[in-house]
Order: structure tokens, then sequence, then C-alpha cells
């Protein structure tokens, strides 16, 4: 399935800004406006058929990026009846961290979108229960964006720690 | 004569059927050999405490086998992994609900002090939020330091009055409601 990437491709000329693979892994990064009907195709196209979203996670680019590309939403995607597999990354910039939600795409995509709101502060919009996953309500910021401080504590208890 | 000596030592007086000694020396060895434990498991070093339980080291020598799930029957609260921010309001919950005597037992570096997770989630040692009675280091302590933390809170307890108990509720309060 070399040409996958170049399918993706041909499928969406819109929404795909470039293609790419590395050691067989096909990676296509997409522009964020059009990730939901993107997805949706996806999931639905008689050669993609991609019904299982495997992992959504974010990058934070500080220092390495511009601040309008600054973060990257990253899609694992894989296909249970062709048996293949794809990356989709979408920018998406410091100004207005958002995107919208998969959840209709992909259930599955719930509890993934909550935690990448709770450490990297990504909005999804549309989706059903956007609140923090891991960290409690009380906690400010979110902690693995890089420019979050290092020493910063938020203890529920106590003083020192 | 013989009224002095006694007067100076009157045990001996009293033959081989009579020991004296204090309300708190009695209490003390009564209490060390008897701990109903409470653990509190949040991470790895739980599969070496299962070990330390488990019959090949036997913490059951040292009358201090029986875990006891609920926390107002335990004696000490073994803080067994990592403690997070998150869950620091539960232990200190549950270190409020257990009666008196209690004593604690900070089993492993990441609850004496934090261990490697100097970082955003976890608390530094669980001594800033309880007060501890005995560390014990490692990653995880093997059964034999557990073992050794185990008899040295057994000598504290042997030698303690009293007038040291009651120690009180957890110094802080949850800022959060749980």
């Amino acid at each position: 399935m070399a040409d996958l990437a170049e399918r993706i491709k041909k499928m969406s000329p819109d929404a795909v800004a470039s293609v790419s693979s590395s050691l067989g892994q096909e990676c296509v990064v997409v522009h964020k406006e059009a990730i939901l009907e993107f997805m949706r195709r996806l999931r639905d196209e008689e050669g993609m058929l991609f019904n299982f979203m495997m992992d959504l996670t974010v990058v934070d680019y500080l220092g390495k990026r511009d601040a309008g590309s600054r973060f990257e939403v990253v899609y694992h995607l894989y296909s249970l009846k062709h048996n293949h597999r794809v990356r989709v990354k979408a920018p998406v910039s410091q100004a207005d961290p958002a995107i919208d939600s998969v959840v209709q795409v992909w259930r599955g995509a719930d509890w993934f979108e909550r935690e990448a709101w709770d450490m990297y502060g990504i909005t999804f919009k549309g989706h059903p229960n956007l609140k923090r996953i891991l960290l409690y309500e009380e906690f400010v910021g979110h902690p693995l964006r890089k420019d979050y401080p290092l020493r910063k504590r938020q203890p529920l208890l106590g003083p020192e720690n | 004569m013989g009224v002095e000596v006694e007067d100076r030592n009157p045990e001996a007086a009293l033959g081989d059927s009579v020991i004296l000694s204090t309300v708190d020396a009695v209490i003390g060895w009564g209490r060390k050999y008897s701990f109903f434990l409470y653990p509190f498991i949040t991470a790895c070093c739980g599969m070496e405490f299962m070990s330390v339980a488990g019959p090949r080291y036997d913490l059951d020598r040292f009358g201090a086998a029986l875990p006891r799930f609920s926390p107002r029957q335990a004696d000490i609260l073994f803080v067994v992994g990592t403690i997070s921010h998150k869950q620091a309001p539960i232990l200190v919950k549950v270190y409020n609900q257990m009666a008196e005597p209690k004593w604690v037992f900070a089993y492993g570096a990441c609850v004496c002090s934090g261990g490697m997770y100097n970082n955003y989630s976890t608390v530094q040692g669980i001594d800033t939020i309880l007060p501890v009675d005995i560390y014990v280091p490692g990653c995880p302590p093997r059964p034999e330091i557990v073992f050794d933390g185990l008899l040295k809170l057994q000598e504290l307890v042997a030698k303690e009055r009293s007038s040291k108990w009651p120690r009180g509720a957890a110094p802080y309060v949850p800022k959060a409601k749980i």
C-alpha cells in the first residue's frame, strides 16, 4: 500500500496540505478546517475504510515552529478491512488552539480528546463532554505545554510540596 | 534488714510469680506484635508489598499479617506507591478515618520524597501532608528492608508513652471536596 498517502491526496485534494512516507508509515498533513469532513471520508470511502482510530495526541513545537502552527494534533488510523494504517496531522495555531472534534466519527476519540485538552489545552469543538480527564478541576494551565513552568506545583493539600 | 532489701527491690521479694512493669510498657509490648495493616497501594511498590505479605517472606512472623480493608480497623497505614496531588485528599481522608493509636509507614522512594517524579503531578513526600513514623527507601524496597523498617517501628511503639495519643487529624484540610 505504498501509494496510500497519494490516494488519500487524490480523494481530498483540498483538505490535504502535504503527504509523506517514511519506513512504511504513510503520513498526511491536513488543514484543520477540513478535518471533520476529511475524517468522515477516510472512514467511509470504499478504498479507505479506516474504522479504527488507534491514537490521538498533540505535539507542541514551541520554539521550533512559528506561532501559527505551534501545535499539531496527530491521529493514527487503522483499517481492519484493508489492514492499512495512516498518520494524519493537523497544525493548530497558538492564537486559536481549537479544532473540530472527531467524536461523531469515532466514539473512541472521546477520552483521547479530553486528555489532549487536559494536557495541551486544545479545544475540540463539538465534543460532548470536554473536561479534564487526568488532572483535577482546580488545576490551572496545561502541564505538557512546553511553556508550563517545570517547577510549578498546584497541590490540593499542604503549602510546601 | 530483710525489709530494707524488699523496699529497694520489691520485685525480688515477690518471687517468680509476679512481674512489675509500667502500663505503657505492657501496652506497647502488646501493640507491637499485633499490627493490623491498611495497605494504601497505588503503584508498582504494591508488587513488592505482595511479596512481603505473601508466604515466602511472611509478614505474619512479626504479627503484622492481617490487612484490613477498612481504615477504621487498622493500626498502620502502609502508603505503598506514588501519591499524586489528585490522590492526596483521599489518602488524608483514609488517615483521618483510622482509630488512634495509628502509625504511618512510608513504603518506597516515591512516598518518602516523591522519588524520581519531581513534576507537576506528584506529592514530594507524604510527610508534607501526614505525620510519618517510619521511612523505608527503595525503588521498590526489598522485603528485607521492609522487615527492618517494621522491626524499627516495633521498637518505637514499644517505647511510646500513652501521653503521645491522641495525635489528632492530619494537619492539612483539602482545598477541594472529594
